[in-house]
């Protein structure tokens, strides 16, 4: 079945079409990539999924339920959470407290007793719950990422879409974080991830889709896009010896 | 034992104008006016980091309220309608508003005061006929004062109970990114604008009760801007961010401003900008959080 639904999301700005057209479907429980270069419209793709940006064409909608047109804290309270490409966390709140917000105010209208609970199990799956009482703001870059992703789960979200969650981390960083999110696939949520990273797209994604220029240009296995001839020229430039 | 010694301090401050002179009354009313001002005015700006200079906007149309029905009216019905006028102008101007984020917000909140000034001004002029107006209303100062350290208290108890509700920890959020806040399932517009409501209203009634004492109200004197910068910088220097920073910040400012208006009467406005500047650059974060830095500091190096 169906859970998030996009069809025909189109957004322009004055002259520019960022998002032309792009549909797809991701079921419930799967993990799906979104590649494509820089500039292609991934980004602003998960802008009008999370409603950060509106549509100027086109519908997004979630179990059936339409997303086009509702505020940003309705759609989260629909059941989308994210992540941001430059990361976003709460400095003058401590870790528990930045973890605990998503829980009250999300989908699930916890209670702010009950909404801890959640933080401190969130805090945990990602590493962070022995530094709860810490102050976000002291936070090192990667575990300023795990704090973010717990903040996304914390709110128990339908679908997770992650702006690039992986980039700019080390090797042990990464095979750490590709666990976490491997380990996150078996509690039955659904991602749709921007990355970048081919070797963690390999691992975690057995689908992807492919922007280019604003545009979906393949939505297939993650091995056959990966070979496929027009993925190739979109990364490396038209007429590629391939 | 906290809620006792609140109580017992209240107590003592609602037997204080028994023990003090006229002019001591005086200054505990300023003293209170302030307190109540400082609180209320960090009841939003404090947790939403939107610094608003309309502060004496509300204040002043509390106190034009009362200028205008205090002999139509019976006095607790006046204060009402001060309140809901106050109220539903900060619905209006918060709704048109609220989307303005930083400098902008601060700048309109300035207009906004000269804006309201200048109306009340023309409408006066132009229409009534007469600039001034008598305010005679059979209130003690005791009454006064009294009617303004409940204002405070309720104030003061108010913010202790957002603080530790939704509400209040929607608006921290708001304060620290609204990005975040919005894709937490926080909805920003009517978060920011409860708080500006409630903030104003306690504002707007502030004035309404202080009005008596003026006897004599014009636009020049109901709606001058230094009030809103007092307001500000006692907020700031005590804390905007704690229960009792603004209280903290209130009572030692406004005692060395009535020293110095009375001892330099020209010169005092440059000290107003002096101060300004001092607690911006040596406490951002207030008096109660440089406390604790020192402190932590101290502890590290016994450490």
């Amino acid at each position: 079945m169906t859970l998030l639904a996009i069809d025909g999301a189109t957004k322009k700005f004055d002259g520019l079409t960022a998002v032309n057209e792009v549909s797809f479907g991701l079921e419930a429980g799967e993990i799906v990539g979104l590649l494509g270069p820089n500039g292609s419209g991934k980004t602003t793709l998960i802008n009008l999924v999370s409603g950060e940006l509106a549509v100027t064409a086109g519908s997004i909608s979630l179990n059936g339920q339409r997303l086009t047109g509702r505020r940003r804290d309705q759609i989260a309270r629909a059941g989308i959470a994210r992540t941001f490409q430059l990361v976003r966390i709460l400095p003058s709140l401590t870790l528990i407290e930045n973890v605990t917000i998503p829980a009250v105010f999300g989908p699930g209208r916890r209670t702010v007793a009950e909404a801890q609970e959640v933080a401190l199990e969130a805090l945990k799956q990602v590493g962070l719950s022995e530094m709860a009482t810490a102050s976000a703001a002291d936070l090192t870059y990667i575990d300023q990422k795990r704090l973010e992703l717990a903040r996304a789960l914390a709110s128990e979200p339908k679908v997770l879409l992650l702006d690039e969650w992986l980039a700019g981390l080390n090797p042990t960083e990464l095979a750490e974080g590709i666990a976490l999110i491997r380990s996150l696939k078996e509690s039955g949520i659904t991602i749709l991830m921007v990355e970048h990273i081919m070797e963690a797209v390999r691992a975690l994604c057995p689908r992807v889709v492919v922007m280019n220029s604003g545009r979906l240009i393949a939505d297939e296995a993650t091995e056959t896009a990966l070979r496929d001839p027009h993925v190739i020229a979109a990364y490396l430039g038209e007429g590629a010896d391939a | 034992m906290k809620v006792l010694l609140i109580a017992a301090g209240l107590a003592v401050l609602a037997c204080a104008p028994f023990a003090v002179s006229d002019y001591g009354l005086g200054l505990l009313i300023g003293a209170v006016t302030y307190v109540t001002l400082a609180s209320g005015w960090a009841l939003f700006s404090g947790p939403t980091r939107y610094v608003s200079l309309a502060t004496v906007a509300f204040y002043g149309i509390g106190a034009y309220t009362v200028a205008v029905l205090n002999e139509a009216l019976p006095y607790p019905l006046v204060l009402i309608s001060a309140a809901a006028v106050g109220a539903a102008i900060a619905l209006v101007v918060g709704l048109s508003t609220l989307r303005l984020a930083g400098i902008y917000f601060v700048i309109f909140t300035f207009g906004l005061a000269e804006l309201v000034r200048q109306l009340i001004t023309w409408f006066e002029v132009n229409v009534t006929g007469t600039l001034g107006r008598y305010i005679f209303l059979d209130l003690t100062a005791r009454d006064i004062y009294w009617q303004m350290l409940a204002l405070g208290a309720a104030t003061i108890g108010l913010t202790a109970w957002i603080n530790r509700s939704r509400l209040g920890l929607a608006l921290r959020v708001v304060g620290d990114d609204e990005v975040v806040a919005a894709h937490s399932g926080i909805n920003l517009a009517r978060t920011k604008l409860i708080a500006f409501v409630l903030s104003a209203t306690i504002l707007t009634l502030a004035g309404a009760i202080a009005s008596p004492r003026f006897v004599y109200v014009e636009p020049a004197i109901a709606f001058n801007p230094t009030i809103s910068f007092l307001t500000v910088i006692m907020a700031l220097l005590g804390g905007a961010n704690r229960l009792w920073g603004p209280a903290l910040g209130a009572v030692p400012l406004f005692l060395v401003f009535e020293w110095l208006s009375a001892n330099f009467p020209d010169t005092y406005p440059i000290f107003l900008g002096l101060l300004f500047i001092a607690v911006v650059f040596a406490l951002p974060d207030g008096i109660l959080a440089g406390l604790e830095k020192l402190r932590r500091r101290g502890g590290e190096v016994r450490a």
